[in-house]
């Protein structure tokens, strides 16, 4: 704002510079001059019709509403003349005709913007006697509870499933006394950000399911944190009653979440108190596993890796979360380290380890700056569901005119328009390299294709386009091809002039490249690890059956491990079934750590509820494991000692993209009748995410318990929808899913998704896989 | 004549005779003294006695789970934990009382918006074992049911000055 566009008008007497064209209440929100509003909301459209922040302008004969008026020079605005103070008090008893009074029922009271401005701007009594509105409650979902005889139509949540969730989910019907807000769609709303209209909702119209009826605002103390289940690292509140968090907010953070917060965030906290939560330490003794305290679990992990490591650290592994915290990861890179071991990982669902890995693979940028593409490639990834947050942030892109073009092995489920280019998992590589190819790469597979008119056309919208992005998701991550698949998506930015992403799994997949969670020299990935197996491992935040990327391969050489020690919050049969000894960790919100998030942004917390029962933070765990196992430099007091020495460790190492492409590598994938598409589905990603009964009930987590396939396939093989289907790929168990034909998935694939009950018996992600009816 | 004054009086004990006075009309006149526990003090209505919980005629719980008793309470010797009823109604899994902490000022009952939490006319108990001070829901809502007709009544009665 430079001196010459800036006006000055006048509200209350004081003297205020504005844009021209701003709205009379933003500037007075930016002065701290407060004016009542329910409709208004700054990351909304503007709609005016809840009459609320009417205020009085010189010369205008009428009340102005000052969220649709323009600050023009010279004006003259009073918020709270006689005429402004009778025009809001006059907006306020129409909005309370209708509004029940049952605010000791309702969960919003305490903190309910009408409350709160009915205290300033209500009557005492009402002067209307008649009968009031009554709506009945639709069920829209298992995480948003309706109550809509309260609503006030202020549009809110219209005006947010449309603009920010892109789904006409919640819509307006009806006019006047009959107006009622329902969804479109008759069930559950489908959004991955439904939760976000629990906060935008001025009244008890819309709020949370899972905390309904739980506590006051009053009763709860709110702590700060990092959200724990992708690499976005949204700002949170926590809002704990005697120690127990009952709610996640967001915590606005423009540069990171806004004001907005996944579901996946937002609801996630119901694992900490999950049945299989693990309380206190597990030791395996003659198969049978026996609780006991900490000194004994301690002894016997520390023993058992001595005795398994033998003189050899390398018979040593550890596959570490990409979620768990700096600390965490720098402790037991130290203790893996110490113990003499080089097989060290945390791309836990990475199929493919060939060719030069990006220094520190990032998003390539500040997560802001995604909505201002104007073309995003993203290659191998649904950021609507893997991060929603980034997927919010490139929709934003593509509604203010950027192309945005998937190469997915299967159709996604959109709310912007995009060009998909949809391959079955195969010709999906090739897809790519075609591409590839249109950019002037001429090396390796390339060779063999042929490029077609479009792939050309779309390289030189590429190259032209003034900021353009490649991104490389983690459905490319889990091909056996991701290797190539990376070259060539290097390749192509490169000779674009665009800048190359990647969209890292976890919470802190950015922290843990930093830190060099990978193979040391000669030191074996999460693959090899598995494929030759250890005599020990040591396991952090993991399932086994559900967070690697072959579960059935990784149980195998686990099973076969002489001691696996893992540290995890919950008990799981997996877990119960290869481990030795199980240590109790306490989960995110209870431990102080930091994460880097998918921008490199440094973010600490501090743990905001206790451990539940005897669960300890990473940190402790390892640090008393080092000094049990006699490796130095493990005598560490606070969190903030480690942090300390792996920032200095870090030094000024930044993320980096870049690595040398190897144009050598060939395509791997082998032709097949079927080929596994193995999605990684939203509400799978870690094993707080899986244990929270809301999110486990959203038509997202129900729906990727399918085993999905084209109805062509379905029709030459003869299954019809809920046929109960044998799944078979080499060297692995068989399991059976229920059929659903979809035309969202090629012909030639089937979509099967890895982290969902069921999955463990089954090998990678992508390959082959046979199918029977069971 | 002071002195003189002064000395006739304590030669004849007339202050003892005048103390003694007092004494002998108390000793003949109406007594006050109380037959406790044959006979009992009036109570107003406004009596602050033990907790109770009261039922509307149809036998459903009055209280809400709204909070407000607990969050009013100046000793904080109210606790409650809320969640839905099968049939989706609010209602209070846990509502204790610790009568230790209680002060018996009322605030409860005076903000309690459906008149479920009332303190009633009972002033005579007793906690034989440790625990007994906290009283639960079950407990407050027995006590309602048996003294419903008092509580009614006195909340009738008292109906006009709140």
């Amino acid at each position: 704002m430079t001196e010459e566009s800036t006006i000055t008008i006048e509200v209350d007497g004081r003297a205020l510079k504005a844009a021209p064209g701003a709205m009379l209440i933003d500037v007075c929100d930016a002065a701290g001059i407060h004016i009542p509003r329910f409709c208004y909301h700054r990351k909304l459209s503007l709609s005016a019709n809840c009459r609320m922040c009417l205020v009085e302008v010189e010369k205008v004969p009428r009340p102005l509403p000052a969220c649709v008026t323009p600050v023009n020079d010279g004006m003259k605005v009073t918020t709270n003349s006689p005429m402004a103070v009778e025009a809001q008090k006059g907006a306020m008893e129409f909005l309370l005709i209708n509004h029940p009074l049952d605010c000791p029922i309702c969960d919003q009271g305490g903190e309910c913007e009408l409350q709160d401005v009915a205290l300033g701007y209500g009557s005492d009594a009402s002067r209307y006697a008649e009968a009031k509105r009554v709506v009945a409650d639709p069920d829209i979902g298992p995480l948003v509870a309706t109550d809509l005889t309260r609503c006030i139509h202020c549009t809110r949540c219209v005006r947010f499933g449309a603009e920010i969730a892109g789904i006409r989910e919640l819509g307006a019907t009806g006019r006047g006394d009959h107006m009622t807000i329902g969804t479109y769609v008759e069930h559950a709303m489908g959004s991955e950000l439904a939760g976000n209209v629990i906060d935008l909702c001025p009244v008890g119209a819309l709020t949370s399911k899972p905390f309904r009826f739980q506590a006051r605002a009053w009763e709860m103390v709110q702590r700060d944190g990092i959200a724990a289940h992708d690499g976005v690292g949204s700002n949170v509140h926590y809002h704990l009653r005697r120690d127990q968090i009952l709610r996640v907010h967001p915590k606005d953070n423009e540069a990171v979440n806004e004001c907005w917060l996944s579901d996946r965030d937002r609801f996630s906290y119901q694992a900490l108190s999950a049945a299989d939560r693990l309380l206190k330490p597990l030791v395996k003794q003659g198969g049978e596993w026996r609780e006991t305290d900490w000194q004994s679990a301690l002894e016997a992990a520390a023993q058992g890796l001595a005795q398994a490591r033998g003189d050899d650290g390398n018979q040593l592994g550890g596959l570490l979360s990409p979620s768990a915290s700096l600390e965490e990861l720098y402790l037991a890179k130290k203790l893996m380290r110490g113990l003499g071991s080089a097989n060290l990982d945390h791309r836990l669902r990475q199929a493919d380890f060939r060719g030069d890995p990006p220094k520190v693979p990032w998003l390539g940028g500040p997560i802001a700056e995604l909505e201002e593409q104007d073309l995003v490639v993203i290659i191998g990834a649904n950021p609507r569901k893997d991060q929603p947050l980034l997927g919010h942030r490139i929709r934003k892109a593509a509604m203010k005119g950027a192309e945005v073009v998937y190469f997915n092995p299967l159709k996604l489920d959109l709310n912007y328009r995009a060009a998909q280019w949809v391959a079955n998992p195969r010709d999906w590589v090739l897809e790519v390299a075609n591409l590839a190819k249109a950019a002037g790469v001429r090396k390796g597979v390339v060779n063999k294709i042929k490029v077609a008119d479009h792939h050309k056309e779309l390289f030189k919208r590429l190259k032209a386009a003034d900021k353009a992005l490649v991104l490389v998701g983690d459905l490319a991550m889990g091909h056996p091809d991701y290797g190539l698949l990376r070259c060539l998506a290097a390749q192509v930015a490169e000779a674009a002039g665009a800048r190359l992403g990647f969209l890292t799994p976890g919470a802190n997949g950015v922290g843990a490249a930093l830190l060099g969670v990978t193979p040391g020299e000669g030191g074996l990935d999460a693959q090899a690890m598995l494929a030759e197996p250890r005599k020990g491992y040591l396991l952090l935040g993991i399932d086994p059956g559900f967070d690697l990327e072959n579960p059935a391969q990784g149980l195998n050489a686990l099973m076969k491990a002489e001691c696996v020690v893992a540290l995890s919050s919950f008990r799981s049969p997996d877990l119960e079934t290869v481990a030795d000894v199980i240590l109790p960790l306490a989960a995110a919100p209870e431990s102080a750590g930091t994460f880097f998030n998918i921008e490199g942004t440094q973010q600490g917390f501090n743990g905001a509820a206790p451990p539940a029962g005897e669960a300890r933070p990473g940190w402790k765990i390892l640090r008393v494991l080092g000094n049990l196992m006699n490796l130095g430099g493990f005598d560490f007091n606070t969190p903030l000692q480690v942090r300390d020495e792996a920032l200095g460790m870090l030094g000024d190492a930044a993320p980096d993209n870049g690595f040398e492409p190897d144009p050598a590598l060939e395509l791997t994938l082998p032709e097949a009748e079927l080929l596994r598409i193995g999605e990684l589905p939203i509400y799978s990603v870690d094993p707080m995410v899986r244990r929270a009964p809301a999110l486990q009930a959203t038509a997202d987590a129900q729906d990727a318990a399918y085993l999905r396939l084209n109805p062509e396939d379905a029709k030459r093989l003869g299954f019809t929808a809920g046929d109960r289907i044998t799944v078979s790929q080499p060297q692995a168990r068989k399991a059976v899913f229920e059929a659903r034909p979809d035309p969202a998935v090629p012909q030639g694939a089937v979509a099967l998704c890895t982290a969902i009950p069921g999955s463990q018996a089954l090998a990678g992600r992508f390959g082959e896989v046979t199918l029977e009816k069971a | 004549m002071k002195a003189f004054i002064d000395y006739f009086r304590s030669l004849f004990l007339l202050e003892l005779f005048r103390g003694l006075g007092v004494t002998g009309r108390y000793l003949f006149g109406k007594k006050f003294t109380l037959e406790y526990p044959e006979e009992r003090a009036p109570q107003s209505p406004r009596f602050r006695g033990l907790h109770a919980q009261r039922r509307y005629d149809n036998g459903e719980e009055r209280c809400i789970a709204c909070k407000l008793c607990e969050a009013v309470c100046p000793a904080q010797a109210i606790t409650i934990e809320a969640e839905p009823r099968a049939d989706g109604s609010r209602r209070t899994t846990r509502y204790d009382i610790d009568l230790f902490k209680c002060i018996f000022c009322g605030y409860c009952q005076e903000s309690c918006p459906v008149d479920a939490i009332v303190e009633t006319r009972i002033y005579e108990y007793c906690f034989l074992e440790k625990g007994q001070n906290v009283i639960t829901k079950d407990k407050l809502l027995e006590i309602g049911d048996k003294h419903e007709p008092q509580i009614a009544a006195d909340i009738a009665a008292q109906a006009k000055y709140r």
